[in-house]
């Protein structure tokens, strides 16, 4: 059971990472990040489960909030460079290089 | 510590004005604090809007400016210099700047008095104040020592010391920096004092470096003329060399003995062996300090340039006190001369080739002031000749000869100069006030200085019964009775029997006389005798200086007379036979034996040849100097046709400055310039430190820029495969 937790865990965070790694848009690249989180999510919950402890369900709290505030801040961004830019391509985005 | 102060309680000068001995230098230190607060207030204020022709009132502007033109173009002749402006508080100067010399007199008479009635006194009187250094094994305190010698020297100092004082209010009293002169001559008296109080080798030496800042101030008063300036700079430059030995000296001696005390460094220097190489090492090093203060051979260049200073400055600091400090520590370092003939010689020869060295050069000078200076080395050189023979009191005996008469020669020419320059600033006439060639007749002007510097050059040529025939025939003597028996004939020196090295000393010493004689006649010759070559519009403003000026020189002139009855030898018993030699006995007697040997002081038919041979020789030298030299035949400074041939080569003083100039200042100029300048501080340290550490930095730096893309992708990467591989690293270790 909990072996099959962990590996489903393992595929969606390699597929948010090859996500992440792969993909321009930064809307896809911040879903992908979602997904990663949420994999981390998984584990705990299995880990959780399998410890009988609540430590885990309390971490997941956490992430899933966190998560939530940086959504609000990273759509912002997000917004206000497409305002800028009208793209949110993030190839044509290096303002900040060397 | 506590066997100390008992032994000083139970010193025979414990209760009495010995103790106040402390006083001594603070009474002109605090001189010095009055007189240099006051200087900090300017002579006059600048004239509104326009500071150049900043005059006290505006009479004196064009004045000013006339003295201004006058002083660029006689150059660096010295006390050229006019009054702006009497400054405001010279009155309170006149009277602290002299008074705090007179109270230390007052002082060091009742220290000697007491000393006089405490009958045989053998050891020192040491006043311990303070511990000034202690580290480790080395424990300095700051103590002064009364004893015969330093005695001596603290009553040449504050006697002479205040004469000369008294007549720099005359000399100086119209000139802007008139309390700022007086104190550094306060302070030069409060190091003086210290250095010849100091009960150990440090103390000496804050002495002996503070009357060198002295100097150097004092040499540099007029210091708006560069040459002045770069006087002083010279002076102090060439001081470094010889307070480098003195410097070692006092290593090597710490090192070996582990004590800097000269009651300490007395009693156990035997232990350093008899005529070792390390106690050579050691009184050689010391010489060169005596020879750097001293003004002896190769370092005595910077004397005859000191002469830039005002004239009294010369006659107390660079003819009665400072320069004989060498001669001082020598008869102090006793102890450790007489335990190296081989030093003791080098003093002796490096005394007499100076002597002869700057005589010769003082034959052809015609500066009146550049003659006393190459007199003063020459007569230093005298002293080092008795010093060096183990003849402390022979040697310190003409210090204090010399002191008087060579402060009277200096002053003298002090008022010569001042009434010069008063005439020539009344005509308005550029002409050099110090140029013999520029006087001449003067004794109708000035018929009391004209007889006072007449005693003192028979003083200084050694004619009896002047001060200065006992003092050079002490020492003449001392070096023939050296070459005849004792410890230094029978050593030998860079391979030449002692004794033959001495026996031409003693003749270069007569040598030296005969010139001594004639350089100094023929000083007097051309600035007395002979018609006036001053002009005519001027002869009506030559006149005596003021009584403030002439009354020291009185006393002087008396003290130049007499001061042979100081020291009488046994061959002429006029009066007390040698009270000199009997009062420095308890402190340099045990040298001198050491050095003489032990055969009793007979008086023989070779000493009557002797003195008999002196006496011919100084009146030979006037008399061939009377008959050679016409003043009536001088021309004027600016009529003078340039001299040709070996005379040619004496007025250039054989141009050592020249040599000195293309052997040492050039090369060190050019290496500091072309090595260490280019090579190593704009090369090395600029280029490759400082301009290289920030190339390297900003190298980096571009390095670092350029994996800042600015592509996010790329930052992701980077993360990705940072975390593999720090996954990686915990997994395969």
């Amino acid at each position: 059971m909990i072996s099959e937790a962990l590996f489903f865990s393992a595929v969606l965070f390699i597929i948010g990472v090859v996500g992440v790694l792969t993909r321009r848009n930064a809307i896809i690249i911040f879903m992908c990040v979602e997904l990663m989180l949420n994999a981390v999510n998984l584990s705990f919950i299995a880990l959780s489960r399998l410890h009988g402890s609540a430590n885990g369900q309390v971490f997941v709290l956490f992430v899933m909030t966190i998560a939530a505030a940086e959504a609000a801040v990273g759509l912002a961004i997000i917004i206000s460079i497409f305002r800028h830019h009208k793209s949110v391509d993030l190839r044509n985005i290096n303002l900040l290089k060397g | 510590m506590l066997q100390d102060l008992a032994a000083v309680d139970t010193h025979a000068l414990a209760a009495t004005a010995a103790r106040y001995v402390g006083l001594l230098p603070l009474i002109p230190l605090a001189g010095f604090l009055v007189n240099g607060a006051l200087s900090l207030i300017p002579a006059y204020t600048p004239g509104p809007g326009d500071p150049s022709t900043a005059g006290h009132e505006h009479d004196h502007d064009a004045a000013q400016a006339h003295a201004m033109d006058h002083a660029e173009r006689s150059g660096a002749t010295g006390d050229d210099h006019h009054a702006i402006a009497r400054h405001p508080f010279a009155g309170v100067t006149s009277v602290i700047g002299p008074l705090v010399l007179v109270l230390s007199f007052a002082l060091a008479v009742a220290i000697w008095l007491a000393m006089a009635s405490a009958g045989e006194m053998n050891t020192p009187y040491v006043q311990h104040f303070f511990d000034w250094m202690v580290t480790g094994d080395l424990k300095i305190s700051w103590a002064f020592q009364v004893d015969q010698l330093s005695m001596i020297m603290v009553l040449v100092i504050t006697g002479v010391g205040t004469l000369i004082h008294i007549f720099s209010i005359g000399y100086m009293r119209d000139d802007p920096g008139y309390p700022r002169f007086f104190a550094y001559l306060n302070l030069f008296v409060a190091f003086m004092l210290v250095l010849v109080l100091g009960a150990s080798y440090p103390v000496l030496f804050v002495g002996w470096e503070g009357v060198g800042l002295c100097s150097y101030l004092l040499i540099g008063f007029w210091f708006s003329d560069k040459a002045n300036a770069d006087a002083g700079k010279k002076a102090f430059i060439v001081n470094r060399i010889g307070d480098f030995g003195f410097l070692i000296a006092m290593f090597l001696l710490f090192a070996n003995l582990g004590t800097l005390d000269f009651t300490g460094v007395a009693a156990s220097a035997s232990s350093l062996g008899y005529d070792s190489a390390l106690v050579t090492t050691i009184c050689l090093f010391f010489f060169l300090g005596c020879a750097g203060k001293s003004a002896q051979l190769p370092l005595y260049v910077w004397l005859p340039d000191a002469m830039a200073g005002p004239t009294p400055v010369s006659a107390l600091i660079h003819a009665a006190t400072m320069v004989t400090a060498g001669v001082y520590l020598i008869a102090r370092s006793g102890f450790l001369f007489a335990m190296s003939p081989t030093a003791c010689i080098t003093v002796a020869v490096v005394g007499t080739l100076t002597a002869l060295f700057a005589a010769t050069i003082g034959l052809k000078q015609w500066d009146i002031k550049k003659v006393l200076a190459y007199s003063t080395i020459s007569q230093l050189g005298y002293m080092f000749m008795g010093v060096g023979a183990g003849a402390y009191a022979a040697g310190m005996f003409h210090l204090v000869t010399h002191a008087f008469f060579k402060a009277l020669l200096f002053l003298g020419s002090g008022s010569v100069i001042f009434a010069m320059h008063r005439a020539y600033h009344h005509t308005g006439s550029h002409d050099d006030a110090q140029d013999m060639r520029n006087m001449g007749g003067l004794r109708k002007y000035m018929p009391v200085t004209f007889v006072l510097m007449w005693i003192a050059t028979l003083a200084i040529a050694g004619v009896p019964p002047f001060s200065g025939f006992f003092s050079k025939d002490g020492i003449l003597g001392a070096v023939f009775a050296r070459a005849q028996h004792g410890a230094l004939a029978e050593s030998t020196w860079l391979g030449m029997p002692g004794s033959a090295v001495l026996y031409v000393l003693y003749a270069l010493g007569l040598v030296t006389a005969f010139l001594t004689a004639i350089y100094m006649t023929r000083m007097m010759l051309y600035t007395f005798h002979g018609p006036n070559r001053t002009g005519e519009a001027e002869q009506a403003h030559l006149a005596e200086a003021p009584w403030s000026m002439t009354g020291p020189l009185v006393i002087l002139g008396v003290l130049s007379a007499a001061g042979g009855w100081l020291n009488l030898p046994a061959a002429l018993p006029l009066g007390p036979v040698g009270v000199l030699e009997k009062w420095l006995d308890p402190v340099v007697g045990a040298a001198t034996a050491a050095v003489a040997g032990t055969t009793g002081e007979e008086v023989t038919s070779t000493e009557y040849f002797l003195i008999g041979a002196a006496v011919l020789i100084a009146i030979v030298g006037i008399a061939f100097a009377v008959a050679r030299l016409k003043p009536a035949a001088l021309v004027r400074k600016r009529d003078a046709l340039p001299s040709h041939g070996f005379e040619h080569v004496l007025e250039e003083k054989y141009y050592v400055d020249e040599i000195y100039d293309d052997a040492v200042v050039k090369p060190i100029v050019a290496g500091s310039r072309n090595v260490l300048w280019t090579g190593i501080d704009r090369g090395i340290i600029d280029s490759l430190f400082v301009n290289g550490s920030a190339v390297l930095a900003r190298g980096f730096g571009w390095i670092g820029s350029q994996m800042q893309s600015g592509e996010t992708g790329a930052y992701a990467w980077a993360i990705a495969i940072g975390a593999l591989a720090v996954l990686g690293a915990f997994t395969f270790r």
